[in-house]
């Protein structure tokens, strides 16, 4: 995996111009991910993660916008592309998965006509050939007797069944990268399963790399090869899933893993970390998590840590600062 | 659908019998239509007679099976005011209101759903602003004000074009039309105009606002997710999903449109229905007021069939009884 990564992301800022000043919401963030992999990003609501997902693929919120940084895809900086080129990017080389299936179709199109529309904006194909592809992209995500199911509306089908539309959907021209945002939030947890196992499988199938944006650490151990997490708009830490989870490094990371039940372990309590992530607009000077931090330190009230190496992480921390050796 | 249609039917079917009775109502309590035939002059025996001869002695019920029976085939009686049969009245009436009505419709729905999805989709551009304060005017305004503006410039001031009447008419058989002669098609303009105004801002402002509904669905932010172009987006998917309400509220407008052409036709003195129903009023006239309440309830009951059968051709969702067979 040393050839160029399928998306890097660089020093990217997104900030919201308020009345009240201007928000940022995601700060200075980095990381890469190389083709074929799958990159989890979790955090709570409001970290920024879905945020970098839509700043990636270029739909941001108006007001909102990226004020730095850069997006490459496979080499190519996407972030600063006109509109127009930014769409032929969408669905062709970046596909993405949103949250609630149930309101990601056209209630009054076809599964079909929404499939061949797709094909047909990015693929040179003829409108049988489309439906053709359809058809089979349905098979793929398997939905049976795709070949009737093709004419039905979206609310002939179950949630789980529109979520696989919605995959097929996201993989029509076969793009590079999936941007997939909380696809399993809205589904019922027997279906989350399936669902996630499919799109591993259909993006292994298709050489499709993907970032799987949730705030389940579950389904990141299940499926991503590399994990970022998130808080208050920043990478608190970024890894192989194994480290992060096994033996995380960031007091964040750290309190995330130690708040997950475990089946089997009769503890009286949860642990739980106190308080509540910052708002925006009140985010602490030092590092964002340092007033929720049980092993804070003067530094962190005062400077802001940068990614640092440990391990084969990265860990925003200042207690992994080993040049400067000043950990209390 | 057959069995939609039919349950449609039989409500729009209750519903004009209700329209019915009331306008029997109307015929035969209003004043004593006796007295009004008779005039000064007369004797008890003329007096009974009559009675006896338009059978006014009979039961009500048996009164209101031949005022339906009458109805159906067409007869209305006879006007007071001008001793003529009242369908012959309206069915010389009715082309003037059909055509003024028929034309402002146009006029709304052609400029009001463009200017609807202009504004929607540039909320803030400059010529949106205007619409929108433009649009104030033509809600607020009444209509009699606008039609005597109308007239002041274009008729007294610049004198191009008629203040009043219909110009030439051209037969086909009982109808009359104006499109065919220039004076014809003149003389439709200012009271068209007059009376599709409220109408266009109203379909103005409601397209836009579903617009602004739609283009925040999760739906339309996938279409732009997968790629689409901004026209297949704005036109393909959020249009079409403004349309139930906007085609209920239009069917409304131009059952109102032909059933309150009253107030334009009596500023144009335009020969239609209106101004005979206004004349009729001011003389007391009930055959022609009962008349003309049965046929805008009709009116208002066909338009409000075709909206209903619209939404079917419109929503999938409405079609449930090929969808439920076929579910999940």
């Amino acid at each position: 995996m040393a050839d160029t990564p399928i998306l890097e992301v660089k020093n990217l800022r997104v900030e919201f111009p308020t009345r009240r000043g201007t928000l940022v919401a995601v700060d200075d963030i980095s990381f890469s991910i190389a083709p074929g992999e799958v990159l989890g990003v979790v955090g709570e609501s409001g970290a920024g993660k879905s945020m970098t997902g839509a700043a990636v693929i270029g739909l941001l919120e108006p007001p909102g916008r990226i004020a730095g940084g850069s997006i490459s895809l496979a080499g190519r900086r996407i972030d600063n592309l006109p509109y127009e080129e930014m769409r032929k990017v969408r669905g062709r080389e970046i596909g993405a998965i949103f949250q609630d299936p149930l309101t990601s179709l056209n209630p009054l199109y076809t599964i079909g006509r929404q499939l061949t529309e797709t094909i047909l904006t990015h693929l040179p194909v003829s409108q049988a050939e489309a439906q053709a592809r359809a058809v089979d992209l349905l098979r793929q995500v398997g939905i049976p007797a795709a070949d009737k199911r093709i004419e039905h509306y979206p609310h002939q089908f179950s949630g789980g069944m529109r979520q696989r539309v919605v995959i097929a959907l996201a993989l029509a021209a076969n793009p590079k990268l999936i941007i997939a945002d909380e696809p399993t939030t809205a589904l019922d947890v027997s279906i989350q399963a399936q669902i996630i196992a499919l799109i591993k499988k259909l993006c292994r199938e298709h050489g499709a790399a993907v970032m799987l944006v949730t705030h389940d650490m579950g389904v990141i151990a299940e499926t991503a090869d590399r994990v970022a997490v998130m808080y208050a708009g920043r990478i608190a830490e970024i890894g192989p899933v194994r480290d992060v989870i096994k033996a995380a490094k960031h007091p964040y990371t750290d309190g995330l893993m130690a708040s997950i039940p475990k089946v089997g372990r009769t503890d009286a309590r949860l642990a739980q970390i106190d308080g509540a992530m910052p708002r925006l607009n009140a985010i602490p000077r030092g590092c964002a998590f340092n007033p929720r931090c049980g092993r804070a330190f003067d530094r962190c009230r005062v400077d802001r840590p940068e990614p640092l190496a440990a391990g084969a992480s990265q860990v925003a921390c200042w207690l992994y600062d080993t040049a400067k050796g000043d950990t209390p | 659908m057959i069995a939609f249609v039919i349950r449609r039917l039989l409500q729009s079917v209750l519903v004009m019998l209700t329209v019915a009775f009331i306008s029997f109502a109307l015929f035969r309590y209003v004043g004593d239509p006796v007295l009004i035939m008779l005039g000064q002059d007369f004797t008890q025996a003329q007096y009974d007679t009559l009675v006896s001869e338009l059978g006014l002695d009979q039961p009500f019920y048996l009164q209101f099976a031949k005022f339906i029976v009458a109805a159906l085939q067409g007869e209305f009686g006879i006007s007071y005011r001008l001793a003529r049969p009242v369908a012959q009245l309206i069915m010389e009436r009715l082309p003037a209101t059909l055509e003024l009505s028929l034309v402002a419709a146009i006029l709304a729905l052609c400029i009001g759903v463009p200017m609807g999805v202009y504004t929607g989709l540039h909320r803030e551009s400059w010529l949106s602003r205007f619409f929108l304060t433009i649009s104030l005017i033509g809600v607020s305004l009444p209509t009699f004000l606008i039609g005597i503006l109308l007239i002041l410039i274009f008729a007294v001031q610049f004198g191009v074009l008629p203040s009043f009447g219909r110009g030439d008419v051209v037969k086909f058989g009982t109808w009359s039309s104006g499109f065919l002669t220039t004076s014809g098609l003149k003389a439709l303009v200012l009271p068209a105009v007059t009376l599709s105004l409220f109408q266009l801002t109203l379909i103005m402002r409601l397209v836009r606002s579903e617009m602004l509904e739609v283009l925040r669905t999760d739906y339309i932010k996938f279409a732009r997710a997968r790629g689409l172009t901004n026209r297949a987006v704005h036109f393909g998917h959020a249009l079409k999903n403004t349309l139930v309400p906007v085609i209920t509220i239009t069917g409304l407008q131009i059952g109102g449109i032909i059933a309150f052409a009253i107030v334009t036709e009596t500023v144009f003195q335009w020969p239609g229905m209106g101004l005979l129903f206004i004349q009729s009023v001011n003389n007391a006239d009930v055959p022609v007021m009962a008349a003309y309440l049965l046929l805008v309830g009709f009116f208002f009951v066909a338009i409000n069939l075709v909206v209903d059968l619209l939404y079917y051709v419109v929503d999938p969702r409405l079609r449930v009884d090929r969808g439920a067979a076929s579910g999940h």
